[in-house]
């Protein structure tokens, strides 16, 4: 309890961070309650297309006539949601090779390096397109083809950890006294190892995010959700005439990405315990 | 003695935390003269460190702070100059050694480089010079094929010739005082009486004032004169090195001896002290080492006792040490 | 091969043996450098009585602590034969490397680096009986207040972390850890020199009571040669992965008979200024060489103020002179190694 104060000290005298994570509570808040408070279809023509914002609805219609508050809203969660499990099953897979790797070293750690070199070294967004073109675009698909990239990154970080806590005393005495790896990798190590690999993770749900909106604006996204990158994808092709379209969710996607890089900050600053006095 | 090299009178300094303010060093007086080597004891937390940074100005402020006292070499008041004269002391005047020569070594310059910004810095030597200076200086401490160490970098030498390399840096300018703060720590034994065979060579050649931080009684019996031992930041017993081996004072004193030196027929177990250092946030009454204390009475929890001189250069912070004398 | 040194005085079969220990590392310099072998252990044969305390010395590099994670089986033995209680440990693994496990225990140096910072003191005492299932919970927690107390620490320790401990504080946790599966051999690998002088002497004292009531076997790791003189059994001096003189402590004290303990003994201050300026030194040159690419012939020879041509050439055994084992060609001839010059008072 005492080191979760320390933390939240540390934390919250980062003003930067507390401002990131004031926003993002806004943004949680918004997918969460939402769609409940603002209970309207965002695939549902309410009136003509190209409506300006504060008109009849409060941020105008899109090219359908549909409604774009109601497409933000029901996208945040979307977005959000395929951000964050993303980045969870990014980071599981991740430090699990991690853990494995740098702690047994030798040919297991040869072996699931290059494995994930071989990930690492084909270009991201190019895998995510091929992997979601692949199979059918949907909400689980493009999950998966956004984790199967980011998990190598999370990998690295973790191995490098593991490496340089393998050989610590505390380590070598659990040994001595006859503890099972899985015991000391999962129970020892792991709570020592984990402060960069949170950092490193939550700012994954941002790249995550955005390789969602990515995916989306090519139209390889679930195509009975909206999302903020399928709504910029729609508007991109009136992008002259109304710029306010592809502007609404593209600031979304920005403040939401910026909110999470200062958390994230805050996190590292916060964890990182290099800079601790 | 004539004038010392180094006269510290009623040193104090402070550090200033989230929890209250620490009297790292209190009142703290001590000389040293030429070709002197005096012997700063104590563990860790005593202040015997800070006291070395203090002499040089270097307490980061804040939060350390030098609150009172006067400290002159050679007659100079250090702690009234301006920043830029008392960086030309440093290094120049007084130098100083560290435990670990690869934290204080540049690791991306090579060692005449290194050498040689000392020298420019103080004695405005052309590049060819400095390199001639470097080299001397190199054989000076006992480097072998010094010309082409010279053109190494530090990750190139082993712990002792790199202990070496700083002890050429802070002789470059032939300082009158070498502070050198656990100057063998990190090193192997055989290694360390190279190097204390060195530094005492040296001294002797150059007459050069030594102060020795050290938590080595073997070293402070091998190579001082004279020796200071501290405790929370106190002064506890001053005396020359046979006072202090054959006719010790201070019950800490006793402690520490007894805990480092030990004989056959001493039976199976150590002199200990029992106990630990106390926190600087929560001192004891009295004298601060009463609670560790075999003899503490009725009035050392009490009372804080003063310094008592019994000749000069010989002093004693203990109450009870005052009255055995008399 | 030669017989393995036992003590004068030890009777029992020994409780440890060690028998022609060797321990190589591959370093790779990069993909086309030849791989290169770090020599960390050549040959490394020595006995632990029960309730013994042997001595190893030497500097760093010589392999101390690598013969240290060598008998706790935390490293891959290249070659040689551990043995406990006459039962061969050099390769067994599972239930049997649990049982030796019991047996065999280590503390090591740094006392803020061996306690896990995210566990209590409680369930750290407690991780090496839960392992071994001994008891239940409830007289795991029982033994675990008792061994604190063992080691001058109150029950009130049980809930604490290591960050609220001093070092001298967090040392005696590591005695209770070692101490919890009862073992006959506790390797101490520089147990006292992170901690101050004064707690140092404390701790030294707590292993000593506890040898004498419990009858344990320390291996005693330590360059420090005073500290070893006062409380071994017997002392092996190391030198560059090879022992290089193995007597009875008392011995020791007497006279060494390898040119490098005499250096190594020489070197070492003592707390006492008129011993010093009596004293005879031998100030070595240099350092000591990589063990990648030792000397040829013995090991000592380039820093050896007395070597000849042979010791270049030719490697010397360990082998019996005296009341002692000696890896020198030229121990046990009658003047030799000469007495060390006279230092003039202190160092020079």
């Amino acid at each position: 309890m005492k080191r979760f104060h320390i933390f939240w000290f540390r934390f919250r005298r980062n003003r930067a961070a507390a401002g990131g994570a004031v926003v993002l509570a806004a943004i949680l808040a918004l997918a969460a309650f939402g769609p409940v408070l603002y209970d309207v279809d965002p695939f549902e023509m309410v009136g003509r297309p190209f409506m300006l914002p504060f008109d009849r609805y409060p941020l105008g219609t899109d090219v359908a006539g549909r409604d774009i508050l109601a497409g933000i809203v029901h996208g945040a969660r979307v977005s959000l949601m395929i951000g964050v499990l993303a980045s969870v099953a990014a980071t599981i897979v991740g430090v699990t090779f991690g853990a494995v790797a740098g702690y047994y070293g030798g040919k297991i750690d040869d072996i699931l390096m290059r494995t994930t070199e071989f990930f690492l070294c084909i270009p991201s967004f190019v895998l995510a397109v091929v992997l979601v073109a692949i199979f059918q675009p949907d909400v689980v698909t493009v999950t998966i083809a956004i984790a199967v990239v980011s998990w190598p990154s999370v990998a690295r970080l973790a191995r490098g950890e593991f490496i340089s806590h393998r050989d610590r005393e505390y380590v070598l005495g659990c040994r001595a006294i006859g503890m099972p790896d899985w015991e000391i990798i999962l129970l020892q190590i792991m709570p020592n190892a984990l402060p960069p690999i949170i950092v490193v993770s939550s700012l994954m749900v941002a790249t995550a995010i955005l390789t969602e909106s990515g995916l989306s604006f090519l139209g390889l996204s679930d195509p009975n959700l909206v999302s903020w990158g399928y709504m910029i994808g729609v508007a991109r092709t009136v992008l002259r005439s109304a710029w306010w379209m592809a502007a609404i969710p593209g600031a979304m996607i920005l403040i939401t990405v910026l909110a999470i890089n200062l958390v994230g900050e805050g996190l590292n600053d916060a964890l990182n315990p290099k800079l601790r006095k | 003695m004539s004038q010392p090299v180094l006269d510290v009178q009623g040193l104090s300094v402070n550090f200033r935390t989230s929890h209250g303010v620490v009297n790292a060093v209190e009142d703290l007086s001590f000389q040293i003269g030429e070709g002197e080597t005096v012997a700063i004891v104590g563990e860790s937390g005593s202040g015997k460190s800070t006291a070395a940074l203090a002499l040089l100005r270097l307490i980061p402020d804040p939060p350390g702070k030098i609150v009172s006292g006067s400290v002159r070499l050679d007659g100079t008041e250090l702690l009234t100059l301006s920043e830029s004269e008392i960086r030309h002391i440093r290094g120049f005047k007084i130098a100083m050694i560290f435990q670990d020569p690869m934290m204080a070594l540049n690791p991306v310059y090579t060692i005449e480089r290194q050498i040689g910004e000392v020298l420019q810095l103080h004695l405005g030597m052309s590049r060819r010079e400095r390199l001639l200076e470097a080299i001397e200086l190199l054989r000076l401490v006992g480097v072998p094929a010094p010309e082409e160490r010279v053109q190494q970098y530090p990750h190139n030498l082993s712990g002792g010739m790199r202990q070496r390399v700083m002890i050429a840096m802070a002789l470059a300018c032939r300082p009158r005082l070498l502070i050198a703060d656990e100057p063998t720590t990190a090193l192997d034994v055989t290694v360390q009486a190279q190097v204390l065979d060195l530094i005492q060579g040296l001294k002797d050649k150059f007459g050069m004032a030594v102060m020795l931080i050290t938590h080595d009684l073997g070293i402070v019996a091998e190579t001082a004169d004279r020796v200071v031992v501290m405790y929370t930041g106190r002064k506890v017993e001053e005396g020359s090195v046979t006072e202090i081996f054959d006719d010790l004072r201070h019950p800490y004193t006793r402690g520490l001896l007894g805990a480092a030196k030990w004989e056959e027929g001493d039976g199976d177990m150590l002199r200990e002290i029992p106990g630990t250092v106390p926190s600087p946030f929560d001192m004891p009454t009295g004298c601060s080492f009463q609670p560790r204390c075999p003899l503490a009475e009725a009035r050392c929890l009490s009372d804080r006792p003063g310094l008592e001189t019994f000749a000069p250069g010989r002093e004693v912070r203990c109450f009870i040490a005052g009255e055995a004398r008399s | 091969m030669i017989a393995p040194p036992t003590a004068s005085n030890v009777k029992e079969p020994p409780v440890l043996e060690v028998l022609d220990l060797v321990k190589h590392y591959p370093i790779k310099d990069g993909l086309f450098a030849p791989d290169r072998v770090v020599h960390a252990l050549d040959g490394v044969t020595l006995t632990v009585g029960r309730g013994e305390t042997l001595a190893v010395v030497g500097e760093s590099g010589c392999g101390k602590s690598t013969l240290a994670r060598c008998i706790m089986r935390l490293e891959i033995l290249t070659s040689g034969t551990l043995l406990l209680h006459g039962k061969d440990i050099s390769h067994v693994g599972g239930r049997d490397l649990r049982a030796m496990r019991r047996r065999l225990q280590i503390i090591f140096q740094n006392p803020y680096a061996s306690l896990n910072p995210r566990w209590s003191i409680g369930s750290l005492v407690m991780d090496p009986m839960r392992l071994h299932k001994i008891g239940d919970a409830a007289g795991r927690r029982a033994r675990a207040v008792e061994l604190l107390q063992t080691v001058g620490l109150g029950a009130e320790f049980m809930s604490r972390y290591p960050h609220e401990l001093s070092g001298g504080q967090r040392q005696r946790v590591a005695i209770a850890r070692a101490l919890a599966m009862q073992p006959d051999v506790i390797i101490c690998d520089e147990p006292v020199s992170a901690l101050d002088v004064s707690i140092q002497a404390q701790v030294i004292n707590l292993l000593k009571k506890l040898q004498k009531s419990l009858g344990i076997a320390y291996v005693f790791i330590s360059h420090d040669l005073s500290l070893v003189k006062h409380i071994s059994d017997r002392v092996a001096v190391m030198y560059l992965g090879q022992i290089v003189e193995l007597a009875d402590t008392s011995a020791v004290r007497q006279r060494v008979m390898h040119p490098y303990s005499q250096a190594l003994f020489s070197a070492a201050p003592v707390a006492d200024p008129r011993a010093a300026a009596s004293k005879r030194r031998i100030i070595l040159s240099g350092d000591v060489p990589s063990p990648v690419d030792p000397p040829a012939g013995c090991r000592f020879h380039t820093r050896c103020p007395y070597a000849k041509d042979i010791c270049a050439s030719e490697a010397p055994q360990l082998r019996a002179v005296e009341d002692r084992f000696v890896r020198c060609h030229f121990a046990g001839e009658p003047g030799f190694p000469p007495p060390a010059p006279l230092s003039e008072g202190k160092y020079t």
